[in-house]
């Protein structure tokens, strides 16, 4: 089924969410990946605020490429989420709604999605160029220095996902090799 | 003896880092856009058909078509009467990638140390595989590769006894791990016999062979035409959203090895399969 959904991403629209749905998200995202969860780990561990506020938001796990002259955003499609697996429990238990990544999670992870009510999307992966074309605004907001793995305020409009895992536990991947 | 001046390895090291994130080899993009038609999954299609989109948008509007756009892995084949002057050949080499990575605005993906982890910010230094042979001319083939499907390559050592079959099975165990991770469709690189690390080098190497070009032994050519049907019946599909194009192609290299073993390593690369050779 299409879903078109906007940002904030409150509870009510995640449960209508399911594997498998089409999704078109407008609104403001958040971008972080490796090094920007282990610190935003790392502070949440001793006790620090961090530079987003996670309530009824979305996680875009990407790198960009620079932009040129004229362009919102360089290419811009998902990164693997696995790698994001360790740092995500505590972003869902402290309000974290939504993640776009690509490939499989931990079963700490969507344990923790159905605890929390969360929803894992996944962005086409190697489709970076046509998807910064959904990318309305972009903005480092925090960890400059961390090149491209700074954390990064978007505006989307229409960005095109799939619901893999929903808040109920269901998983695309594996309903698709169920009828293999 | 010919003289070969390092700036003009810098130069062409540049330009094919830029091309080849841009743009698709030919018989690489001629794979991904035919997929499409033998796709019958719904969702499968849509997906192939974003690829199909994304690679033209990559090229009118000059966006590199993944945002890895990959560690620079990059095979040479130095003729032995070839005489390098200007500077050292590897620093030539890292220059390239540096003045390629910088003016082709692509991402600088590389940490200088593996544990401590700070960005170099220039994306070097390469990965370079040397090979003197006979001749004056210089041979370089760049590959930038993504590690979304670097991550999911593995090595075997099997036994000799193993034979074909357990090069299947290792092969197609190594497919089914990445599944939805490594960005399907796939390439399948692999490389049979050697050492330990010659058959990692056979794989990656593999990934840069013309995928419309068949190994010219026959029982490999066989085994790569058996092993892309088999992948494709996994069922993992495009994006492993489910269908029947997994992979878009198997490429398998061999060379001899030792009486008592069988080493297989099997690179996955997802479908920006990117490498771009020239001859200078």
């Amino acid at each position: 089924m299409d879903q078109y959904i906007n940002t904030p991403l409150t509870t009510d629209k995640v449960e209508s969410l399911k594997a498998g749905d089409y999704v078109y998200i407008t609104g403001t995202i958040y971008t972080a990946r490796d090094a920007a969860h282990e610190r935003m780990y790392q502070m949440m561990n001793e006790g620090n605020s961090i530079p987003i506020n996670l309530n009824d938001n979305i996680i875009y796990y990407l790198g960009p490429t620079p932009e040129k002259e004229g362009q919102v955003i360089g290419s811009a499609g998902p990164t693997t989420s696995s790698r994001m697996d360790k740092y995500t429990p505590l972003l869902l238990d402290n309000g974290l709604k939504g993640m776009i990544g690509k490939g499989k999670r931990s079963k700490e992870v969507i344990a923790s999605m159905i605890k929390n009510k969360a929803v894992y999307f996944a962005a086409v992966g190697g489709a970076g160029a046509l998807l910064s074309k959904k990318i309305k605004a972009s903005k480092v907001i925090a960890y400059d220095d961390l090149g491209t793995e700074a954390i990064r305020e978007l505006y989307v409009e229409n960005f095109p996902v799939i619901v893999v895992i929903d808040s109920r536990g269901n998983n695309l991947y594996e309903i698709v090799l169920q009828s293999y | 003896m010919r003289n070969l001046h390092t700036d003009e390895i810098i130069k062409n090291i540049k330009e094919m880092c830029i091309e080849a994130n841009y743009k698709l080899a030919s018989d690489v993009e001629e794979r991904v856009r035919g997929a499409y038609e033998r796709e019958s999954s719904a969702l499968g299609k849509q997906i192939l058909g974003q690829l199909s989109e994304n690679l033209n948008i990559a090229l009118e509007d000059s966006i590199p078509i993944c945002q890895d756009t990959g560690m620079a892995i990059i095979f040479i084949k130095l003729g032995q009467d070839v005489h390098v002057e200007g500077r050292n050949l590897e620093d030539a080499i890292n220059e390239g990638v540096r003045q390629g990575y910088e003016e082709g605005y692509l991402r600088k993906s590389v940490v200088g140390d593996p544990l401590i982890r700070i960005n170099t910010k220039d994306n070097t230094p390469a990965i370079i595989h040397y090979e003197i042979v006979a001749g004056e001319q210089l041979e370089i083939i760049v590959a930038p590769k993504g590690f979304g499907s670097e991550n999911m390559s593995r090595v075997y050592m099997l036994k000799p006894s193993d034979g074909t079959e357990g090069v299947k099975k290792a092969v197609l165990e190594t497919v089914k791990l990445a599944g939805p991770n490594a960005c399907p469709p796939i390439v399948v690189g692999v490389g049979i016999g050697g050492s330990f690390e010659k058959s990692t080098i056979l794989s990656k190497k593999a990934l840069t062979r013309n995928m419309s070009q068949s190994s010219p032994l026959e029982h490999i050519k066989k085994l790569e035409d058996d092993l892309l049907i088999e992948i494709n019946q996994l069922g993992i599909g495009p994006g492993g959203f489910g269908g029947k194009i997994t992979a878009l192609g198997v490429n398998i290299e061999t060379y001899p090895t030792h009486i008592a073993g069988l080493p297989v390593a099997v690179n996955i690369c997802c479908h920006v399969n990117r490498h771009v050779s020239r001859r200078i």
